[in-house]
């Protein structure tokens, strides 16, 4: 167990006594990110809430640097343990600065005047989340992408070892998500600050992630690296998906197929398919795809799009199989649409192919 | 090149710190001029005008003979060093109560606990006079203390439910009412001869105080004030909210119950003095922290305590001679000075939403 920086041990949270999730038994390596992934109102929070002493533990133990969680005081705690919470905080008359400062809380004096050192830090912070030039800007004038900023240098101003954040990237947009989770990354492998927050975006989850915990129900559904939560189906199962896939290579999120008797048979490869497809899965036309190799890039997303793939090991000759298969769909189908396909030797038959369908119409 | 940059970025930081000093020190010069010119016209004017020369005299220890001075050293003093530090403590009070509730229009007047520390202290003079021929001004603020934290207790049970500050403070308005209707019932099925005392008393008002009233107030006063003082660091994180301040290290329990115990002694000894005063706990915090442009409690304290002083002082001042011989309750004044200030406030705000 002294491996692990943070480790949870049959720990049970809910609210005022009633156990919302049991048994969370997880271990986190110092310097390593883990996110809790889970649909809303899973109870995301209420964990974060319980390991920040927020709430209070209905059972089990949590460690913290090998010690228990209870015994620490509020002020042993702080100095390991920063937060950046969702509730909305609105001072009065604070500039960022001012805002980022307050970290500095549990190592200024009793009346909490800042030192020399103390500012220097409060800068250092700034300037690691690329916030300086907000110094002295108000906290209440600036946008939802620079509060979460100023707030994570506030958390990182109070020198933790551990960060805990409640969805930090929610109401931010593309790019202030990646710069935010980059700032986090580079934080938690250079310092080996530890980082545990919850996460809307599952895709962004196992880009940044060293761990995953699904939490589902009354109890954590799966956990560990993310290669090993991310499979199609697991996903599928946690979050409920009955519309559309998420496709855990890329981490991308389609929409559902459109179903019926195929109207189109698209031949394509290298990607010349997937704008193709996209156009034709928008219009709702269900459609074949063919004939793909199984590593090309058109096969990825024709495997959830198309409602039929006629594939082919790679590197290999098209068999005859596939390339009956192919002639099936040609005679069948109303229209082909031929998005382009690069001829090799490989996949010399394609041109026979192409050739047919021309004859054809 | 980096390098300069950065010098840059330093250099405009320290100059806004620099900024920001001025102004502080700027704003306290201010109320301590202000607190100065308002003493001296205090002591000057009034049913016999004392010219500045002879004031100064005076309270020097000198012409001790002089009609004079039993006038400032009997009655003007001890009203003016009431009004100071009651006018401090109570906007100290409010400032609390809104960092309390995380909103600036609480105070001990909207949330019922001068109503609530008005009427255990009317019960208490009525009743005690039957049994004591005198009521100690440590009585009364036991009194007035036991009353304020009924006021606060069931403004905090309701606080539970009531998640949203419009109703609580409604619900605070209320409780003001009703505990001003047992007070008046009392009052009105009291002999007349307990209640000569309590009609001027509960409308408010520094007139008849005495030295002895003075040192008490001054104790419960100072010692309140100097206590929250040293509470600055913890309120500032509280500012940030419950959870944040948590996580600094604060320990939210122990801290609460501190906030609410001083504000409410604060509170509650202006009230046993004075009566209910009304807006000075809101308007004048508000005001001071737009002069300051912080809200920093190391700093905001001793404004704050300042400027209640002056307004205060201020107010009582109208009161005595906007109408002399007649003379005006203080919650007159305040309430004329006060309650603009609040409705600019909330107009400021919702404007600030609505952007």
């Amino acid at each position: 167990m002294s491996d692990f920086y943070f480790s949870t041990q049959q720990l049970t949270v809910g609210y005022d006594g009633v156990p919302l999730i049991h048994d969370i038994t997880i271990d986190i390596a110092r310097g390593e990110i883990v996110t809790l992934i889970g649909p809303n109102g899973s109870g995301k929070s209420t964990i974060l809430k319980s390991i920040t002493r927020q709430l209070k533990m209905i059972g089990g133990q949590v460690f913290i640097a090998s010690e228990e969680l209870r015994r620490l005081s509020y002020k042993d705690l702080s100095t390991k343990m920063a937060v950046v919470l969702t509730e909305r905080m609105k001072p009065e008359l604070m500039t960022c600065r001012d805002i980022v400062a307050t970290g500095r809380y549990p190592y200024t004096g009793r009346l909490g005047i800042l030192s020399a050192g103390d500012e220097a830090k409060v800068e250092a912070a700034m300037a690691a989340v690329h916030a300086l030039d907000l110094r002295n800007r108000d906290f209440n004038a600036i946008s939802d992408g620079q509060r979460q900023r100023v707030l994570l240098a506030r958390a990182i101003c109070q020198e933790p070892e551990i960060i805990i954040l409640d969805e930090p990237t929610s109401f931010l947009d593309i790019r202030h998500k990646l710069q935010l989770l980059s700032i986090l990354r580079g934080m938690a492998k250079q310092k080996g600050i530890t980082v545990i927050m919850s996460l809307h975006e599952i895709d962004l989850a196992q880009k940044i992630s060293d761990k995953i915990i699904c939490v589902k129900g009354d109890h954590i559904a799966r956990a560990g690296e993310p290669e090993a939560v991310f499979d199609e189906d697991a996903i599928r199962d946690l979050y409920e998906i009955d519309q559309g896939t998420f496709d855990p290579v890329f981490g991308s999120i389609e929409l559902p197929r459109p179903v019926g008797e195929p109207q189109v048979l698209v031949l394509s490869a290298c990607g010349t398919g997937i704008p193709v497809f996209r156009k034709l899965q928008k219009q709702g036309v269900p459609f074949v795809a063919g004939i793909l190799y199984t590593n090309d890039i058109d096969y990825r997303l024709a495997r959830v799009l198309a409602m039929e793939v006629i594939e082919e090991k790679p590197f290999m000759p098209i068999s005859d199989a596939a390339f009956d298969r192919a002639l099936y769909w040609l005679d069948r189908c109303p229209r082909v649409i031929n998005a382009g396909v690069e001829i090799g030797k490989g996949n010399a038959r394609m041109a026979e192919l192409i050739e047919k369908a021309r004859e054809k119409f | 090149m980096p390098n300069q940059t950065e010098q840059g970025t330093h250099s405009t930081f320290l100059s806004e710190n620099l900024r920001r000093r001025a102004r502080y020190q700027m704003v306290f010069l201010l109320l301590v001029a202000a607190l100065v010119v308002i003493t001296v016209l205090n002591i000057n004017t009034g049913s016999v005008a004392i010219p500045v020369g002879e004031i100064f005299r005076i309270l020097l220890g000198q012409a001790k003979d002089s009609p004079q001075y039993s006038i400032i050293w009997k009655i003007r003093l001890p009203r003016i060093l009431m009004a100071a530090l009651l006018g401090g403590g109570l906007s100290l009070s409010g400032f609390l109560l809104q960092t309390f509730f995380g909103n600036p229009i609480a105070g001990p007047f909207v949330l019922g606990i001068s109503s609530g520390a008005k009427m255990v202290v009317a019960l208490t003079m009525i009743y005690a006079l039957h049994f004591f021929s005198h009521v100690s001004s440590w009585a009364l603020i036991v009194a007035a203390f036991a009353g304020s934290l009924m006021s606060v207790g069931f403004i905090l049970l309701l606080s539970r439910k009531l998640k949203h500050m419009a109703i609580l403070l409604v619900a605070g308005i209320m409780i003001g009412y009703i505990c001003s209707a047992v007070t008046d019932f009392v009052v009105t099925f009291a002999e007349d001869a307990d209640i000569i005392n309590l009609r001027g008393w509960s409308l408010g008002s520094f007139s008849g105080m005495s030295w002895d009233n003075v040192v008490v107030a001054a104790v419960v006063v100072g010692i309140t004030s100097a206590v929250t003082f040293t509470m600055a660091k913890p309120i500032g994180a509280y500012q940030l909210g419950e959870a944040y301040a948590q996580s600094m290290g604060v320990n939210i329990r122990a801290f609460r119950v501190a906030l609410i115990v001083v504000s409410s002694l604060l509170s509650a000894t202006v009230t046993a003095f004075a009566g209910p005063i009304s807006f000075v706990g809101i308007a004048v915090p508000h005001l001071v922290k737009r002069a300051l442009n912080t809200s920093k409690p190391l700093i905001v304290i001793p404004a704050v305590f300042l400027g209640g002083a002056v307004f205060c002082m201020g107010c009582d001042l109208i009161a005595r001679i906007a109408f002399a011989p007649t003379e005006l309750n203080i919650s007159t004044v305040t309430s004329v000075f006060g309650a603009p200030v609040v409705i600019a406030m909330m107009l400021r705000r919702q404007g600030g939403k609505a952007a």
